[in-house]
């Protein structure tokens, strides 16, 4: 075929037209000539070259390409169709926009999450290393979101290793921007020498950390930003290398820009700040971590060597772990740690995706998701083809009479499918703009920095999406719409008394299975949201209204131990008198944040027991009537208990139960399981308090040891101060400032809701709640919206019936119940189905459900009323509009 | 040339349509034309036996044109009237040599087989 001639068919069609006028023009002369009347020479030219009309659309065909006009034909034709029913369109389109933006959403979060290669060289080179899971790793303190190894390990992997062209190793730290005051943090970064080289990142601006710049006592040898960071702090400003930065009170000079595209290797986070690890000393002074041996702060990656397997890797990573342990174990371990650490084996894992956290908590309920938007789109579709059935049947005579002309049903079907096409393809377009408003809402509700470009795996999915969609609910009616004789067609339009019971059939089974699973969505939304109410409504053990967290450092002051703990205090004093204050404390955990400290512990004159490891909290006497949490017996802390004195504990219930069988606590002494060198600590029980959460609010009570702040002999440079007040927390931050400052100016504060605090740490519940809640609420609307469809469509066939019914002598509740009934079928039999679904599906929200079992018979009964109760109603309608029909007008009407 | 391709009930004129082609071409080589010439050219050259359909004629045209194989511009007929003229270019001239000669194989080939049978034993 000829592109130029397809494109100019039209100019074609009109010279061919000109030609063959031309012919009829000679031959009518010629006859003329042979001596006939103008009006004979005419027709008997015409009769000589047959049809013009034909002649030109026999060129014209040759000119075109057949698929390419006759699709556009349909098109054309659905449009129009289309266009003819706007509120068809709407309904359909609608449906299909939130269906398919619901499914690309969450894919594309998935995508962000779990499926993306890093935007480095060769990602798929990338490993990182671990110590393989085992029962006793690792002890010690951890810092970083992913503490899997100390700096000393880190020096023997990098000098032992065989498999990896360059490793890298990089733990996270926040820094402090801020000079004193309330703090203003960067997401910083401590990087080894080899991190961009290794990983082939370059420079936008400037020059990146290189081997030279990581020495041992580098001191503050400049930090590396990120291309966010450049633009909001420095407004992109090219001459940035010439500038400092500072970071905790220290000034670094910038050395230059990552480009837009990196935000570092785990995915989630984007880091502001790039700092040499060797400068970590500098920061945290006399509390550095490098020399530590049982501080864990570092993870690592690196590079294979070309033709080395990650396989490989983690073979010759293991062959060396003893070496690298051996060479390492940590002072204060006793001896049974020191055997478990000496074990501690190494492996490598693929790394081109990049290393997150996010995996765990989320990869499961986005899948989840997932599947329930995909389910969405499967009722929608469910629905969409049951109103293009309905079309279908009322075009049944147009299509039974162009059956009968001699259209082909191929070209029938294709016709139908352009409708369903256009749908798909309406839906798939404001699917994409509806995706990425959700998608982006649901990063920002995460608070996660990801990268939500729309790449190829995203428009395959969407594309794929649309096309499925387009089959499930365009096919079968095409096909259903086309498989009429066309005699009976047209001999049967209108005339039964009942419609076909065999084609209504698959009306009723898409309106089943859109009940059944709608059933388990809807089941799935209640056990969310349940499940929310629960942790939201849960005993917490304390009261968490008018709380605030105030986190004060004062590193920065150089203070001694003793100024240390007099400065604290001194502001626990001036901050209880600040204006809207009620009561303050300070702890060393605050509750449900994520921290936790435990520690090995010792019953004196109790019975032998297994490992008992209960956690701690070090905290100031005002601390339980600060959160409200009532002592059951004993006393609180108070000002007996000093340095001098010995120390005391109070535990909780759970510790009476779980370590004391149940025995009266006050009185009894334990001592801390510690090291060789390490200073010895026992400490008698004097109070008994209510459970209450700790580290977080889907644990279980866990048994908890709360020492006393003021026989600490060692405090920090930071305290958390809890606050409660019945003032407006935001008016009450300024007053705490003013107070905070007033004791310390070079201190520097970082403010904290409790409430909060404990929202977010059941984000995950939230989002399952608030998405599911939302998808099983759609669902419910669409299934009742098709039972309603189906259940109207049924009542107009039967008009014909039910009007000689009637005229027969059937009253109102005869029509009422003839219509329920068949509703009621439906819907039973849809209801039945669903909850055998709901409880095979319920095992897959496992662990995402808090304080019920997943197949939760209540919720199952809530789901099934829930949706029965809105189903009959919906089918009522239509029921009454029966019961109402004038015999006499329906009878009248055929 | 008859065409007895793959398709099981030819019609007609598709039986027709390779051996119009070639004698579209034959036409044009004694010089440019218009169609209602070449029409009555066939008839006539052939004792008016072939009579072509002056309908399927336009078709066929546009095809070889389309093909490269003859030209068209607008020209004045003999009685003064414009008509797209026809000429036959290179290309077609070395396709009329190769019909021809193709053309030939086939007679003789038919006319092989239709001879008489030769009695045996």
């Amino acid at each position: 075929m000829n592109w130029r001639r397809f494109l100019r068919r039209d100019w074609w069609d009109a010279e061919r037209a000109r030609e063959i006028e031309a012919y009829l023009d000679i031959e009518t002369s010629e006859n003329i000539a042979r001596g006939m009347t103008p009006a004979d020479a005419v027709t008997a030219a015409r009769r000589k070259l047959g049809n013009p009309a034909l002649i030109r659309e026999d060129i014209y065909r040759m000119n075109t390409v057949q698929w390419i006009d006759s699709t556009y034909q349909d098109l054309r034709h659905g449009l129009r169709l289309l266009r003819l029913n706007p509120g068809f369109f709407a309904v359909a389109g609608l449906s299909l926009v939130l269906g398919i933006g619901a499914n690309t959403a969450i894919f594309q979060l998935l995508d962000a999450v779990r499926l993306r290669m890093l935007p480095v060289a060769h990602p798929e080179q990338l490993a990182e290393l671990k110590i393989a899971k085992n029962d006793h790793c690792c002890s010690g303190m951890f810092a970083a979101r992913r503490p899997n190894f100390t700096y000393p390990q880190w020096q023997q992997i990098r000098d032992h290793q065989q498999s990896f062209a360059s490793v890298f190793a990089w733990g996270d730290r926040r820094f402090n921007l801020a000079g004193n005051g309330e703090v203003q943090y960067a997401e910083g970064l401590w990087v080894t020498g080899e991190f961009f080289q290794t990983l082939g990142v370059t420079p936008l601006v400037g020059r990146l950390i290189g081997s030279d710049d990581d020495r041992p006592g580098c001191g503050s040898p400049g930090a590396v930003i990120s291309h966010a960071f450049w633009q909001k702090r420095f407004g992109g400003d090219p001459q940035v290398t010439e500038k400092k930065i500072l970071l905790e009170g220290r000034h670094f000079p910038v050395l230059g820009v990552t480009p837009a595209s990196f935000s570092g290797v785990e995915v989630g986070r984007n880091f502001d700040v790039a700092v040499p690890a060797c400068a970590e000393p500098l920061i945290d002074s006399e509390d550095s971590y490098i020399p530590q041996r049982d501080h864990w702060w570092l993870a690592i990656m690196g590079r294979l060597k070309p033709g080395f397997s990650v396989d490989q890797a983690t073979a010759q990573v293991a062959a060396m772990s003893p070496a690298v342990f051996e060479s390492t174990v940590p002072p204060k371990y006793r001896p049974e740690e020191v055997k478990y650490y000496a074990a501690y084996k190494l492996s490598a894992v693929p790394a081109g995706s990049g290393v997150s956290s996010l995996r765990g908590d989320y990869e499961k309920p986005l899948y989840l998701l997932l599947a329930i938007a995909g389910l969405v789109l499967v009722i929608a579709c469910a629905n969409l083809a049951n109103l293009m059935l309905a079309r279908a049947s009322t075009r049944q005579r147009e299509i039974a009479v162009r059956l009968a002309i001699g259209a082909g049903r191929g070209r029938l079907i294709r016709q139908m499918l352009a409708e369903s096409l256009l749908l798909a393809a309406a839906g798939v377009v404001g699917g994409v703009v509806v995706s990425q408003v959700l998608s982006r809402y649901l990063v920002s509700f995460l608070n996660l920095y990801l990268d939500l470009h729309t790449d190829w795996r995203i428009l395959a999915f969407t594309a794929a999406t649309g096309v499925l969609t387009c089959i499930l609910f365009g096919l079968y009616p095409a096909f259903y719409a086309t498989r009429i004789a066309p005699a009976d067609a047209m001999k049967t339009t209108g005339r039964g008394l009942t419609s076909n019971r065999e084609k209504f059939g698959f009306r009723r089974v898409l309106v089943v299975s859109q009940v059944s699973l709608s059933l388990v969505l809807l089941a799935g939304a209640l056990l969310f949201v349940r499940s929310l109410r629960n942790l939201v409504t849960l005993d917490t053990g304390f009261r968490e209204n008018g709380l605030l967290i105030a986190n004060v450092d004062i590193s920065r002051s150089n203070y001694n131990v003793e100024r240390r703990a007099a400065y604290f205090r001194d502001l626990l004093g001036t901050v209880r008198h600040a204006p809207g204050v009620d009561d303050v404390a300070t702890a060393a955990i605050v509750p449900v944040s994520g921290s936790g400290w435990n520690h090995t512990i010792e019953i004196l004159d109790g019975p032998k027991q297994g490992n008992i490891v209960p956690w701690f909290n070090r905290i100031t006497p005002s601390y339980f009537k600060t959160m409200d949490t009532p002592l059951l017996a004993g006393r609180m802390f108070d000002n007996r208990d000093t340095l001098a004195s010995p120390e005391v504990a109070i535990v909780n219930e759970e510790f009476r139960k779980k370590y004391l069988g149940g025995a009266n606590p006050l009185g009894k002494e334990f001592r801390l399981v510690v090291g060789p060198g390490e200073p010895q600590h026992v400490y008698q029980i004097v109070g008994l308090v209510r459970n209450s959460k700790y580290q977080s609010l889907r644990d279980n009570f866990v048994p908890i040891v709360f020492v006393a702040a003021d026989q600490e002999k060692d405090p920090g440079f930071g305290v958390n101060m809890i606050v409660r007040s019945s003032a407006p927390l935001g008016s009450l931050m300024p007053e705490l400032k003013r107070a905070i400052l007033s004791v310390n100016p070079v201190a520097s504060i970082e403010f904290k809701v409790f409430k909060t605090t404990l929202r977010e740490s059941i984000l995950r519940e939230r989002l399952m709640a608030i998405l599911s809640g939302f998808f099983g609420f759609l669902a419910a609307i669409l299934a009742t919206a098709g039972l309603y469809g189906v259940i109207s469509y049924m009542v107009a066939r039967r008009r014909n019936e039910i009007g000689i019914r009637v005229a027969l002598g059937a009253n109102r509740a005869n029509i009422l119940r003839l219509v329920l009934r068949e509703a009621g079928v439906l819907l039973v039999a849809g209801l039945v189905i669903g909850t055998g679904l709901s409880i095979a599906a319920a095992q897959t929200a496992g662990s995402l459900v808090y304080g019920l079992q997943p197949s939760d018979p209540v919720t199952i009964e809530l789901a099934v009323a829930l949706l029965a109760v809105v189903a009959l109603a919906a089918s009522l309608i239509p029921a009454l509009r029966a019961s109402r029909l004038n015999p006499m007008a329906a009878l009248r009407e055929e | 040339m008859v065409d007895m391709g793959k398709r099981t009930a030819p019609t007609p004129t598709e039986i027709l349509q390779g051996t119009l082609d070639m004698l579209i071409l034959q036409t044009l080589a004694i010089g440019p034309a218009h169609g209602h010439t070449i029409a009555h050219v066939i008839g006539h050259r052939s004792e008016e036996v072939l009579q072509v359909e002056h309908g399927s004629l336009y078709p066929a045209l546009h095809r070889l044109e389309d093909r490269g194989w003859i030209a068209s511009f607008w020209g004045t007929s003999e009685n003064n009237r414009k008509a797209r003229y026809y000429r036959l270019t290179a290309t077609g001239r070395r396709q009329l040599t190769a019909e021809l000669s193709r053309w030939k194989r086939v007679v003789r080939a038919v006319n092989q087989v239709l001879r008489p049978v030769e009695e045996r034993e």
